[in-house]
């Protein structure tokens, strides 16, 4: 009888055993660390990478977009489409239909008014979203039922999936931000710290560049999820320091975006207490070409603009020559290892709209030299050429970077060697990308004759990527210096297929004419030569589970997902 | 004494508006964008107007004077308001942080604890260290303890905290697992072991801090102790047949204090403003990596706000270290 009564119990255990693995809370605690602290939990209000993946645990949009960069519906039931009748064939509406019975973390339901709040929320012209380009072109959104929203444009929109998808546009609660609308928006402190949300968690304690404690939401839409009951999500403190609390002491269980050099992730890796993890999007590192003439001795107001063409860089064989001469290999061994690979592309992915660009990664100092030479620059007395009276001389700037500052020296060793004299030089990166107009030393006020940076683009398509590179987007002295056109390319071929992808919405025709666009600006042109194609790796301990690393999505869009093993 | 601390903390008023004058239009010349760290993928015109919604379009003297009555009139209000359970300041604008969009007092206030913490308690410490090493290494100059203790201090003085700091994690956390190289801000002190566990994560920070201060303090407990072995009125103590403890102790010791005590008085206000590096290494959050995530960040407000704080400490202190002057050294007057 007591051995059948234990065989029995034996029996019942390994049958609750999975059952109690998948319950709500059941592996305790999860400790996060970032090593940029979030400072606010509202992502409308802060473009800060660090606020969107803090936040995207708490508050979710529409749906995402997973490792692949394919679409996948979070509130939503399905993601619209032309086929399944979501999207206008007319590509001027989308009708998203939320889950039923959503509430949010305060047990209230979760209705199509709450996302027709968010879009006024984010439209508001006195409230200085963030995230305003997502709901560009915008012209009404209509709540049809309780369950369903739809979205107008005013033109025809190839690509709908800008409001509401993806970690900038999550929804947020009504009743929490009514009287938070326009100029009152950083007055609400409370609802901007502790966001109501439906995601796996909600917030206990919100410590402003510090940390953040969280637990899991008692709503959520999973009765199984999440696994943890809760969460530390700390901030502050540098790469190195975040790696070693995972990799190294185990404190951690996550470390995000370890931008640290090859050799000390793999020290770092010795000891044995987790794992980096390395995924691609679209970062691109780069070198502009500065298509605009900045010396110094023009006047202000004329310097780095149209007005003036460059003396040099405009001759396109100059321009191939300092691109042939990189030698992209050693520049990803030295300065990314795992986490990054050598591309010719501008638009590196996904598949669909990366070009077949491969001709850049091919070292040829040799090649260099001989379309030089053919091209008329001959070499001075001193080794630098020169072609009637104009030396091939140039200012090459980026921010402040270790690794970047390694790129500068190795680049101007390579230019040597074709008889360019280079001139390196490194701005603070809170100057360089701030865009003062009143300081010479901003990338897009650009004086200089080169300069290097990374740049990506949010989701996965790259129309406004390269709608950037149009003749109108310069930055000049009559915008404010402001403009996404460093180079101030102009192509007025370019601008007309930046118009035709525009009003293009089959998606095969969109991937050509949009390798079409890379094509232009990168090998046809060398305007912008690209170097690295810079992925992310983060790194988690070897007990955490679940981890899906994700470029094009917030990296802790699965984060209900998560458990701890063994 | 009284009337001099009257007309010194009148005369601070001017000096303070001043430095507030000077902080804001440094802050102004300064290069630098809080739009920075938004991501390049933010198109322009929408950085424009985040810019806009932040108040950066109004003229520069409407700033500061925004800035002065929210930081003399408002924020006294709200503390006012805090204490006493009314609401003098409900509805009237604060100094916002350019980061978080919140108040940036409220922040400072939940920066504190940490800060008086951990590099508080390395000040203290480290004056507990020092004063007896300075008294002992002068008493007993040139001999071996006294080399040691100039070796230490020097070794104290000159290596980096960011050095140290990082040898202590690297010996202590990575390779022996002691303590956690990463300090836990939301940690209470409710019993036992939870005071076991606060006093291990703040043991290295402290050590790395009080090594440093201490080194400072105790060169200038021996220097000044040294000056004043030497006079007259030792030997006559001496002569007229005290012990030494007494004349060591008791004369000398009395003397040599009062140079060190307006050192450490002028110290403390470096308390307030944190250890910047200290506090980056092992992630304290205090009041210096505040200071320094707000720099990089460009959140004005924020800087402004802390770097004033930091002036009227000095000034306070320096009032302070001047009365103990007077008190301990009976022969000084102000009046």
């Amino acid at each position: 009888m007591t051995l059948k009564t234990t065989l029995l119990g034996a029996v019942a255990l390994a049958a609750i055993a999975p059952a109690a693995f998948a319950e709500r809370g059941a592996d305790g605690h999860v400790n996060i660390i970032y090593w940029q602290a979030p400072s606010i939990l509202n992502p409308y209000l802060s473009g800060g990478t660090k606020d969107l993946e803090s936040a995207s645990m708490i508050i979710e949009p529409l749906g995402r977009y997973d490792e692949t960069g394919a679409l996948v519906p979070f509130l939503a039931t399905e993601i619209p489409t032309i086929e399944n009748g979501g999207v206008s064939e007319d590509l001027t509406s989308i009708t998203w239909k939320l889950k039923p019975d959503l509430l949010w973390s305060d047990g209230t339901s979760v209705t199509a008014n709450d996302v027709k709040f968010t879009a006024e929320y984010c439209m508001h012209p006195e409230g200085g979203c963030a995230q305003a380009a997502k709901f560009e072109g915008v012209s009404a959104v209509e709540v049809i039922d309780d369950l369903t929203v739809k979205v107008t444009f005013s033109e025809s929109k190839p690509n709908p999936y800008g409001p509401f998808m993806g970690a900038q546009a999550p929804i947020i609660q009504a009743a929490q931000f009514a009287d938070c609308l326009g100029a009152k928006a950083p007055e609400c402190t409370e609802a901007n710290f502790n966001p109501i949300g439906t995601g796996p968690f909600r917030v206990t304690e919100f410590r402003p560049n510090d940390v953040i404690s969280l637990e899991a939401n008692p709503n959520y839409r999973d009765p199984a999820k999440p696994a943890f009951a809760t969460m530390t999500f700390k901030g502050g403190g540098d790469a190195t320091a975040a790696g070693r609390a995972v990799l190294e002491t185990g404190e951690f269980d996550y470390a995000w975006n370890l931008q640290l050099a090859p050799e000390v992730i793999e020290q770092m890796q010795a000891g044995g207490k987790g794992q980096t993890i390395a995924a691609f999007g679209s970062l691109v590192e780069r070198i502009m070409v500065n298509m605009t003439d900045p010396s110094p001795s023009l006047p202000e107001g004329e310097r780095a603009t149209a007005k003036h063409p460059h003396p040099f860089l405009t001759d396109p064989a100059v321009r191939a020559a300092l691109s042939m001469s990189i030698d992209r290999e050693l520049l990803v061994e030295i300065g990314y290892g795992q986490a990054g690979r050598p591309t010719c592309n501008l638009v590196p992915a996904p598949a669909l709209y990366a070009s077949d660009n491969t001709d850049c990664l091919t070292h040829d100092i040799e090649g260099a030299n001989a379309m030089l030479d053919e091209a008329g620059w001959t070499r001075g007395a001193d080794g630098i050429r020169e072609k009637d009276g104009v030396r091939l001389s140039v200012l090459f700037q980026t921010s402040t970077n270790a690794v970047r500052q390694d790129f500068q020296a190795l680049i101007k060793q390579w230019w040597d060697e074709i008889g360019v004299e280079t001139e390196l030089r490194n701005v603070s990166a809170s100057v360089f990308f701030g865009g003062d107009p009143g300081s010479p030393d901003t990338f897009q006020k650009f004086y200089a004759d080169l300069e290097m940076y990374a740049n990506n683009f949010d989701g996965t398509d790259p129309e406004a990527y390269l709608a950037a590179q149009t003749c109108d987007k310069a930055p000049r002295p009559e915008t404010q210096w402001q403009g996404e056109n460093i180079t101030r390319f102009c192509d007025p071929t370019y601008d007309a297929m930046v118009a035709e992808l525009g009003r293009t919405g089959e998606l095969e025709k969109r991937g050509e004419i949009a390798r079409k666009l890379n094509d232009m600006v990168t090998k046809e042109s060398n305007v912008i030569i690209p170097l690295v194609d810079r992925g992310r790796v983060s790194a988690h301990s070897n007990t955490l589970g679940g981890v899906v690393l994700n470029t094009w999505d917030s990296e802790l869009w699965n984060v209900a997902d998560w458990y701890r093993t063994e | 004494m009284l009337t001099f601390t009257i007309r010194r903390l009148v005369l601070a008023v001017p000096t303070l508006l001043f430095i507030a004058l000077v902080i804001f239009s440094l802050l102004q010349l300064a290069p630098g964008d809080p739009m920075a760290q938004v991501p390049l993928t933010v198109p322009p015109e929408v950085k424009e107007r985040m810019r806009e919604a932040l108040g950066l379009g109004a003229p520069v003297h409407i700033q500061f004077f925004k800035w002065i009555v929210q930081f003399f009139w408002v924020e006294p209000q709200v503390l006012f308001d805090n204490i006493f359970g009314t609401s003098f300041s409900e509805g009237k604008l604060r100094v916002l942080s350019w980061q978080t969009r919140s108040p940036v007092m409220d922040i400072v206030v939940q920066r504190l604890p940490q800060t008086l913490w951990v590099v508080g308690m390395s000040y203290v410490l480290g004056v507990m260290i020092a004063l007896p090493i300075g008294i002992y290494s002068a008493y007993r100059q040139y001999s071996a303890f006294d080399q040691i203790g100039t070796f230490v201090s020097m070794v104290g003085f000159s290596v980096p905290t960011f050095f140290t700091g990082v040898l202590l994690i690297v010996i202590f956390s990575v390779n022996l697992g002691w303590f956690p190289s990463i300090y836990d801000t939301t940690h209470k002190v409710t019993d036992w072991e939870s005071f076991m566990f606060q006093l291990r994560q703040m043991i290295m920070p402290v050590a790395v801090l009080a090594l440093y201060n201490a080194a400072q303090i105790s060169r200038f407990m021996r220097a000044s102790m040294l000056d004043n072995l030497n006079q007259d009125y030792v030997r006559t103590a001496r002569a007229k047949g005290l012990g030494e403890k007494t004349v060591v102790l008791v004369h000398v010791l009395r003397n040599s204090m009062i140079p060190v005590v307006t050192v450490i008085a002028l110290g403390v206000p470096q308390v307030f403003g944190g250890a910047i590096i200290t506090e980056q290494v092992f992630k304290v959050n205090g009041l210096g990596q505040l200071l320094i995530t707000s720099i990089e960040a460009n959140d004005l407000p924020m800087v402004q706000t802390l770097t004033f704080i930091f002036a009227l400490l000095i000034v306070v202190f320096n009032l302070i270290a001047d009365v103990l002057y007077g008190i301990l050294d009976l022969r000084i007057r102000y009046d």
